[in-house]
């Protein structure tokens, strides 16, 4: 299963404060932690977000569109960073969220979300194709 | 923490590490069954004490420690113990006495190594393919035997003797477990990737109503594969399989339309193709190509799923750039079903008579003698440059090929179609 996990924003990291040693030095934690879901096979994507006052959001009411500019209230709400994971089940990516070193230097949160898996496998492919001539066929065609 | 709560925690930090768990033990036993069975032990230790004092630190180096331990109890109990065994358990022990943190610096240093050198032990050429898909997915993937049956439609007995009688051929054969390196390289990353790929197809042919275990053998085989693509980032055609894969996988939700039946590539709907895998392909066929394995048959293949990825639009496709791959394919991989793909890659970018003059030296092709998609091909290429007769003939000789009920009323479809 597909997995996104949120790294919440803190106070500090809304603030955008350029690093210090402390930060180097949770920044290299971090790089081996990404290291390792490498490693391990799961990790597909991940980046770091910019505070939100260098964000916008658009509200939207019926034909309206407003736009807002950041920054934005509530950091606990907002989002600092993010990963995609590829896991078997969640029980594995709390195991690995729990692995995570602190993300930020104060208390702060990652909340893992998983994804709507769109085939689901339900919908499949019919049973009748199961020959292994075929198979070979259809995976050639759709080279 | 709740008692299950703790357990289900246990049991998912050991799956995490057993593969790595294996793998280290392996190296200190040199067989698999027993360094099976001293992980195994490793995890009832844990399910003892972790409840009471909690999941310690680095769980990984803890299990490996207690595996360690019982690998050593082990050497020394065994009065029939060669001197040299006595020895690695002296060794060992010291490794032990200097605490985790000495065990837990190895285990970083080694970590991918120790999982890669059990996944080439899995895949060894001594074993059958099947053998060696089955033991892959059990030592490296952590599926149970009845998992693994189920995935290849077959009964568990049969799997699990497969795997008894690969791990005792391994065993006989007193590998080291290590990463083979030089020459020997060469052949036995080939055999790990035909042994992914394999579980891949496996997993990509599954239907409709299946046991979920089936496809599931895809994210499991492109786990292996980005496992691979970390662990040996100078090997081209690591890369070149999980672009394919990737490639392929991105193409899933696309390929079969909402009455089950099978979309062909050029009709798919490609905004439901998944852009995060495509780009994940695609990065993984450049690195394939900048370490300048453009022409390894993974690669050739994974280019030819690219060509499709990177077109927008089905019109869009460069299929120039897919009939010169397929001249080039041909050549690293020979297979006349290849040859009949090249025939209609040719027939798309430079019209119905280059395919025709390709398909006309596969006629006489044994191999191809039954095959269905060739008369299909061809009557495509003669209805294309306006031979509708001749072209009629060929769909229904291809209706009267196939056993796909749904594919013998769409050639029977277009053969009608020729009198119009």
């Amino acid at each position: 299963m597909r997995v996104m996990v949120f790294v919440k924003a803190t106070p500090d990291s809304e603030k955008g404060l350029p690093p210090t040693a402390e930060m180097t030095k949770m920044f290299e934690a971090m790089g081996k932690f990404n290291e390792e879901l490498v490693k391990a096979g799961i990790m597909l994507s991940g980046d770091g977000l910019k505070p939100s006052s260098h964000g916008k959001r658009v509200a939207f009411d019926g034909p309206n569109r407003t736009v807002i500019d950041g920054p934005f209230a509530e950091a606990r709400e907002l989002v600092a960073g993010f990963w995609i994971w590829e896991v078997k089940d969640m029980d594995e990516a709390v195991a690995w969220v729990k692995r995570c070193p602190n993300p930020m230097l104060g208390p702060s949160e990652i909340e893992i979300r998983p994804f709507y898996e769109m085939a689901d496998f339900g919908e499949a492919v019919t049973p009748d194709i199961i020959e292994r001539e075929e198979r070979l066929r259809e995976q050639l065609k759709d080279r | 923490m709740a008692d299950g709560e703790t357990l289900r925690t246990i049991e998912t930090v050991f799956r995490i590490e057993r593969a790595r768990l294996i793998g280290g033990l392996a190296r200190l036993v040199r067989d698999v069954d027993r360094a099976e069975e001293l992980a195994q032990d490793a995890l009832v230790a844990a399910l003892a004490e972790w409840p009471q004092g909690g999941v310690p630190q680095n769980p990984g180096a803890w299990l490996m420690a207690a595996a360690k331990r019982r690998a050593i109890d082990g050497f020394r109990r065994d009065k029939m113990l060669a001197r040299k065994h006595a020895e690695i358990a002296r060794d060992r022990d010291g490794d032990y006495d200097a605490g985790a943190e000495a065990i837990e610096a190895a285990l970083d240093d080694d970590l991918g190594d120790e999982v890669l050198g059990l996944i080439f032990a899995a895949c060894h050429p001594l074993l059958s393919a099947e053998a060696r898909a089955a033991l892959t997915l059990r030592l490296i993937g952590g599926l149970t035997t009845d998992e693994i049956a189920r995935a290849f439609l077959s009964r568990e007995p049969t799997i699990a003797q497969r795997i008894v009688r690969a791990k005792k051929t391994l065993a006989e054969a007193g590998l080291t477990f290590a990463v083979p390196r030089g020459e020997e390289r060469k052949p036995r990353l080939a055999s790990v990737l035909e042994v992914i790929y394999l579980v891949f197809n496996e997993g990509y042919a599954a239907t409709a109503g299946e046991d979920l275990i089936r496809p599931s053998l895809c994210a499991e085989a492109q786990r292996l594969g980005r496992m691979l693509a970390a662990a040996m980032p100078e090997e081209p055609e690591v890369f070149g399989l999980l672009a394919l894969m990737e490639l392929q996988a991105s193409r899933f939700a696309a390929r079969t339309g909402p009455d089950g039946a099978l979309v062909p590539l050029t009709e798919q709907n490609r905004g439901r193709w998944d852009r995060l895998l495509i780009r994940r392909g695609l990065d993984a066929l450049a690195r394939a190509e900048a370490l300048g394995g453009a022409s390894g048959p993974y690669a050739l293949q994974a280019a030819l799923a690219a060509c499709h990825a990177r077109a927008a639009k089905a019109e869009d496709t460069d299929w120039p750039r897919i009939a010169s791959l397929y001249d080039t394919l041909r050549t690293v991989m020979p297979s006349p079903v290849v040859d009949l793909n090249r025939a209609v890659a040719h027939s798309m970018a430079f019209g119905p008579d280059a395919g025709l003059a390709l398909v006309a030296g596969l006629e006489e092709e044994a191999a191809l003698a039954t095959y269905a998609p060739l008369p299909a091909a061809k009557g495509d290429f003669l209805f294309r440059a306006g031979r509708r007769g001749e072209a009629r003939a060929e769909f229904e000789r291809a209706a009267s090929l196939t056993r796909n009920a749904r594919e013998r009323a769409f050639l029977l479809a277009r053969a009608a179609a020729c009198d119009s």
